[in-house]
């Protein structure tokens, strides 16, 4: 939807130096902020960050990923807390569900382009938000409640706040690097040639379904981890995040921060969690807000926030060398 | 008694009839989205935030103004189209030359901000609205009651007068040209743009009507437009946005298939007009009706 220029907009000293301020600044922050809030954010924004691949790097706007985030969320409770799984392996079976969810999910959106392709998987979503509500397992209104939070790999207790603030950190780093390796590799650019010009890519000889297939399989697969990881961090699965709301917070985020910006997204999600924590008192008015940031993002503001500056940035050294 | 097929009529045939009243309001949210798309090229995400402002101007109109549904059935849907005609003028008009994703978030912006409004001012717990048609007539096999009778035959005939104007009439060629080339028809001294924010209020006033409609059938709620919008969007994605006549039948045939299910398959009722999704997503993915687009 939205250029990204191919040229980075930071140079590579820049880019280490931000790197590591961002490690820094993750190592620390337990130390002043409530770790819980913290590990929220992480969650959404991997989240986020995930579902940027698809209209961020693809040109796919996909109103239907509650379904990855809730339904892998849904797996991880009931491995872990009927079937007795570890935490490691409850999140991996989370993430391998909302991977197999996306692969049929997606092999029947990708048949629609554009409007029609938010439409299928928004009705898709609603089908499994069904599921969910009449299956058995999932415990309808009251959700999986009470996961155990376990030991992490029979090492790392999880029950102490700290301890599972750095594996959430690691697992969120892990994923917004592989976010960041597969946007810059060849597969990468091929999904930004489609997302500009479909037919050219086609003409290239790009099987573009296979790439939009692939593409849409790893965002499923990496809202699926985040999914999985909110569980530890909750100990719940409920009916919340598979529902259309959930879907529309997710685009909500990333469209404040920056559709096809790494970082953006996850900027996005800390704006938007830490709002509806300091809004919740406020109640329904909380969706109007969410509403009026929708309205003023695509009026004004489409770029989003990192999207703006990175937009800046380049603008002055255009004018700098020219 | 006599059974159908192991069902007993009075259940099949009540059945069959609900599943008329949800095909009606699915055949007519469904064509003023294909209306406004027509034109616009936008999917209108608050269609059914509109539907449930119809519902509830209604309800105000009868509790604080004292005018009765059949007043109701004529303002509700002129106050939402005129707001329509603002959000057009000041919104939607702005990201015309835009990625048609836009339109799709900002229209659901709106609709998170109708439902909250709602919330927050009448609760989530719906309020009921009176039957202005009450009683009915013993057809022998069913007891049909004459409100959903009306129901019935008003969507039906506001569908076909809809689709009367759009296929055979001078002001329907004139909005048919300009969906299919706006700057020709521009260029012959019609003027596109006020045709476009007529339609979008044309389009919104249909979702309204269908909601003062369904306001004494169901409870008039904040949230009672969020759940049948997706459903619509099925509707749509299954019959494809290229044919007025498409839509209505659609629309009318999906609740009837959903009707159906109720009575052999329960379980399924509320995903079978999904799964009817998908599977024309893997026959026929450019719609029943629809041309690729």
């Amino acid at each position: 939807m939205s250029a990204a220029t191919m040229t980075p907009a930071l140079s590579a000293p820049m880019k280490l130096a931000l790197a590591a301020a961002v490690a820094a600044a993750l190592v620390a922050a337990p130390f002043g902020v409530y770790p819980v809030m913290l590990m929220k954010v992480m969650c959404f924004a991997l989240f986020a960050c995930a579902f940027n691949l698809l209209p961020g790097y693809t040109g796919l706007l996909s109103f239907g990923h509650a379904m990855f985030f809730g339904g892998a969320s849904y797996i991880c409770a009931h491995t872990i807390k009927e079937l007795g799984f570890p935490p490691e392996l409850g999140i991996v079976a989370g993430t391998a569900f909302a991977a197999a969810l996306g692969l049929v999910v997606g092999a029947l959106a990708i048949r629609r382009e554009g409007i029609y392709f938010a439409m299928v998987t928004l009705a898709l979503a609603q089908m499994f938000y069904f599921f969910c509500l009449q299956a058995p397992f999932t415990n309808g209104e009251d959700g999986i409640q009470g996961v155990p939070r376990g030991i992490f790999l029979g090492l790392i207790d999880l029950s102490d706040d700290l301890s599972l603030y750095y594996v959430v950190a690691v697992i969120f780093v892990a994923g917004v690097a592989l976010i960041h390796r597969i946007v810059h590799s060849p597969f990468g650019q091929v999904l930004r040639a489609i997302r500009e010009n479909e037919p050219r890519a086609i003409s290239l000889g790009y099987s573009v379904n296979r790439y939009k297939l692939l593409a849409f399989v790893l965002s499923a697969t990496l809202a699926g981890l985040a999914g999985s990881t909110k569980v530890l961090v909750f100990q719940l699965a409920s009916l919340t995040d598979v529902y259309w709301t959930m879907s529309g917070e997710v685009v909500l985020m990333t469209i404040v921060g920056g559709m096809g910006t790494i970082l953006g997204p996850a900027v996005g999600a800390a704006i938007i969690v830490m709002m509806q924590n300091y809004l919740a008192s406020f109640g329904e008015w909380v969706l109007v807000i969410q509403g009026c940031i929708f309205v003023l993002v695509v009026s004004v503001f489409r770029k989003g926030i990192v999207g703006e500056i990175k937009a800046a940035a380049e603008r002055r050294r255009a004018r700098r060398e020219g | 008694m006599m059974e159908l097929i192991g069902i007993p009529p009075q259940a099949l045939f009540g059945q069959l009839m609900l599943g008329l009243i949800n095909g009606s309001f699915y055949a007519m949210l469904s064509l003023g989205l294909a209306v406004i798309f027509g034109l616009l090229n936008v999917i209108n995400f608050a269609h059914g935030a509109q539907y449930m402002l119809g519902a509830f101007v209604a309800w105000m109109l009868l509790n604080w103004l004292g005018i009765p549904y059949w007043g109701a059935l004529v303002l509700a849907p002129i106050v939402v189209a005129a707001t329509g005609l603002v959000i057009e003028r000041t919104l939607l008009r702005r990201l015309h030359d835009l990625d048609h994703l836009y339109g799709l978030l900002l229209t659901f912006g709106l609709a998170l901000i109708f439902e909250g409004v709602m919330r927050s001012q009448f609760g989530a717990a719906g309020m009921p609205y009176g039957n202005p048609l009450p009683g009915g007539v013993n057809l022998g096999f069913m007891w049909l009651p004459w409100y959903r009778g009306w129901i019935i035959v008003a969507s039906l005939v506001v569908c076909l007068a809809t689709w009367f104007v759009i296929e055979r009439t001078k002001l329907g060629a004139y909005l048919r040209a300009a969906t299919e080339r706006p700057e020709i028809v521009q260029s012959f001294g019609i003027d596109v743009p006020r045709m476009i924010t007529l339609t979008y209020a044309f389009g919104v006033g249909l979702a309204a009507l269908a909601g003062v409609l369904a306001a004494p059938a169901y409870q008039v709620s904040p949230n009672m437009g969020s759940n049948l919008i997706i459903v619509v969007f099925a509707v749509v994605v299954i019959g494809g946005m290229g044919s007025i006549m498409g839509a209505i039948v659609t629309g009318f045939g999906l609740g009837v298939i959903e009707g159906l299910t109720k009575v052999f398959y329960p379980e399924a009722s509320n995903t079978v007009i999904f799964v009817i999704m998908a599977l024309v997503l893997m026959v026929r993915p450019s719609g029943l009706f629809g041309a690729a687009k």
